[in-house]
């Protein structure tokens, strides 16, 4: 029975109870490796593909499309091809009499909270239990749910805390001046009020400048940086996609702005539209949005210059960029190439972490194992 | 995220919010704090009104929760001069069915200071109140008025729909400068949803399209918007792709969303709980056939409550109130109907 792996629903966010699979990527007798496509997953909120967590053969699809399946239930079974039928064919049984029943226990999911950073309330979500801490970074307008495709996978190896910056998600809303300054220190007040000593920050947009930033002014306490289509390391950027989306006052005058983050615009969902609409309603958020876009740009170019503070960091840097990025464009990672190991990534637009989530899972593993080892103090 | 509250809470959470936020903030009814036993804050205030929706709100703000006596025509005058010298007042009038005594204080008075004083008078005031059947209420305690106050030129009106909705616009609500009847159905206090802890508004006037679909729309207020959903659900088995939408407020009303959803499926169904002679399903059926006529690819059909009381017999009642099936049968009458 050991050699058997079950494949499980995933818990992609945090209010995810249930996914649907609606197309299998791999047979039954098909062999994998670890981080192939096994299937197609939809949930209320958004679809992605599900990687295979271990190498072997695809034995069964357990799941039949479209039925709701819990989080944490078994959806197909992967073993090496000498594990006899009969096991399969057993622990396909109970798998499929245990989803019949609704009888999964529920996954303990994230273990979220708040510390308070500078007077402000920073909140969290932390899954893993053990490994080097990852901080994953949001950016402009997103929060720490924007992650869920890249944090559960980086949690089987990694301890990976999401945040939600100042003016974003559960934090509090106010942002002072709305300087870089205000945000890193943020992130570099959340390590030290939850004792991490080094952590490897992950960024993605203004969470990239945000993070380099933190990495520049608190060298000790950063150990890589991992930037998805960083602001601020180039001048262009897409200034109308960042005051529509500061502007829009309903679903209507937003949802055309959403289409301008995937490289498939149909993942620009209402669903997505509904949640940031619910974000921009909140008390305090339309100030913060805009005191934070005054950083951001300066006219149409950007108004941020982080190239500096990067070259200055001696730490391992990976950087990612979609191909198709109509926010933040890829022209702006030219320049990066002596600092970093430039990832490009094809039918990925400024959302690369939800659009091709393991070529970023993968530069995050890449970025940590190049890490030297802590020196004993 | 996923923070489930009921309807009454969520209620409750917007007061409290807005009473921390803004001291010219008070609340005021029957009961509201704790009648006419109340003692000390914080420990007699049980009551929190007939339903519980003010419950605690005493023990936090002692001088800004007022019971009032049983006369509504004086606490509704009192609310609305309070709100033109300076306060915020949201007064609570227990049953929507007790409106007709305080008619000029709303209709004659509330309504008109804007207006009369050329803009320079402002009238803050809440009116919020409970309508709907369901509760065996009988005639004079389940009806659905909000149609009354949408005539009104100068009130706002408010229908929320579900725990979300209910706490954004009665936090747009207190901080509007103009009245606002703000109109709870009873049967949906216990309703649960996700509702975020901090404040934020719902502006008027801005439908919410709660599912999209192409080939009906149906347009559903108040508690009628879950069972539009129900019926949506079941008609998607079907083969029927609705779209809902749920206009929040009947005043102002967004028939902007409405026209251009009808436009695209060319068949509307209209939900509304209250009788149907000049009921809001009336007016938003009016206003389609005029505006969007040439669109249509089938009869406009409305689902209301017949044109009588709501009966007191509890089979009576059931019968009267609309049902998911009334829905899909009308929504089955659209997408059959042949020229």
């Amino acid at each position: 029975m050991s050699d058997i792996t079950n494949v499980v629903m995933p818990k992609w966010g945090l209010s995810m109870t249930t996914g649907r699979v609606t197309e299998w990527l791999v047979e039954e007798g098909e062999e994998v490796s670890a981080g192939d496509d096994l299937l197609e997953i939809d949930t209320d909120k958004i679809a992605g593909a599900l990687e295979s967590p271990a190498g072997g053969v695809l034995r069964r699809q357990i799941a039949e499309l479209d039925e709701p399946v819990p989080v944490g239930a078994t959806i197909a079974l992967l073993a090496p091809a000498e594990v006899p039928e009969e096991e399969i064919d057993q622990a396909a049984k109970a798998a499929r009499e245990q989803l019949e029943a609704g009888a999964v226990e529920e996954s303990a999911g994230p273990e979220i909270g708040k510390v308070t950073v500078d007077g402000r309330e920073i909140a969290y979500a932390r899954m893993g239990s053990e490994g080097e801490h990852i901080v994953l970074v949001h950016g402009y307008g997103g929060d720490k749910n924007s992650w869920l495709f890249v944090q559960e996978p980086l949690s089987s190896s990694y301890l990976v805390d999401a945040i939600d910056l100042p003016g974003h998600g559960e934090s509090t809303k106010d942002v002072g001046d709305g300087s870089l300054d205000v945000l890193a220190q943020a992130v570099t007040g959340y390590l030290a009020e939850r004792g991490i000593e080094r952590a490897h920050l992950v960024g993605h947009s203004l969470g990239g400048a945000v993070a380099i930033a933190a990495a520049a002014a608190a060298p000790a306490q950063v150990a890589s940086l991992t930037l998805i289509a960083p602001a601020g390391v180039g001048p262009d950027i897409n200034a109308d996609y960042l005051r529509g989306f500061a502007q829009a006052q309903s679903r209507r005058e937003l949802q055309p702005h959403l289409t301008a983050l995937f490289a498939d615009p149909s993942l620009a969902t209402r669903q997505l539209a509904d949640d940031l609409m619910k974000y921009k309603r909140l008390d305090g958020v339309d100030a913060s949005l805009n005191a934070l876009l005054a950083t951001l740009l300066d006219g149409d170019r950007a108004g941020i210059e982080v190239a500096p503070l990067l070259s200055s960091t001696r730490v391992p840097v990976r950087v990612v960029w979609g191909e198709a990025d109509a926010v933040v464009p890829i022209s702006n990672a030219e320049g990066l190439a002596d600092r970093a190991d430039v990832t490009r990534v094809p039918d990925a637009g400024h959302m690369a972490h939800m659009e091709q989530p393991s070529a970023v899972v993968r530069a995050v593993t890449s970025a940590v194992e190049a890490t030297p080892a802590q020196q004993p103090a | 995220m996923a923070r489930m509250i009921s309807y009454r809470e969520a209620i409750n959470e917007a007061l409290a919010l807005e009473m921390r936020r803004d001291p010219s903030v008070i609340v005021m009814g029957e009961d509201n704090a704790g009648g006419a036993s109340a003692g000390s804050p914080g420990e007699e205030d049980a009551w929190g009104g007939v339903l519980g929706v003010t419950k605690g709100l005493y023990g936090e703000f002692p001088d800004r929760v007022l019971d009032t006596p049983i006369s509504e025509s004086a606490f509704i005058g009192a609310a609305v001069g309070a709100a033109t010298a300076g306060l915020r007042p949201v007064a609570e009038l227990m049953f929507i069915d007790f409106m007709g005594v305080c008619f000029d204080q709303i209709f004659n008075q509330a309504a008109k200071f804007r207006y009369m004083f050329g803009g320079k008078a402002v009238t803050p005031v809440v009116i919020r109140t409970m309508y709907g059947a369901g509760l065996r209420a009988a005639a004079q305690h389940s009806q659905v008025l909000y149609p009354l106050f949408t005539h009104i030129p100068g009130l706002k009106v408010v229908v929320p729909s579900n725990p979300y909705e209910a706490k954004g616009l009665l936090i747009q609500a207190i901080r509007d400068d103009d009245p606002v009847i703000f109109c709870e159905h009873k049967a949906l206090y216990d309703m649960q949803g996700d509702v975020p802890e901090g404040a934020y508004v719902i502006p008027f006037g801005e439908a919410n399209v709660v599912r999209d679909g192409d080939d009906v729309t149906i347009v559903a207020l108040g508690r009628m918007v879950s069972y539009a959903s129900e019926a949506a659900e079941e008609l998607a088995g079907t083969g029927v792709d609705a779209e809902i939408i749920d206009p929040r407020t009947t005043s102002p009303l967004d028939t902007e969303t409405i026209i251009e959803s009808v436009e695209r499926t060319g068949r509307l169904v209209v939900v509304d709980e209250s009788n149907p002679r000049c009921s809001v399903a009336r007016d938003i059926s009016a206003i389609v056939a005029e505006e969007a006529f040439g669109a249509l690819k089938a009869p406009i059909q409305v689902v209301t409550a017949p044109h009588t009381p709501v009966p007191f017999s509890d089979v009576l009642e059931d019968l009267y109130i609309p049902s998911t099936q009334d829905i899909v049968n009308a929504v089955k009458t659209a997408t059959d109907w042949k020229r």
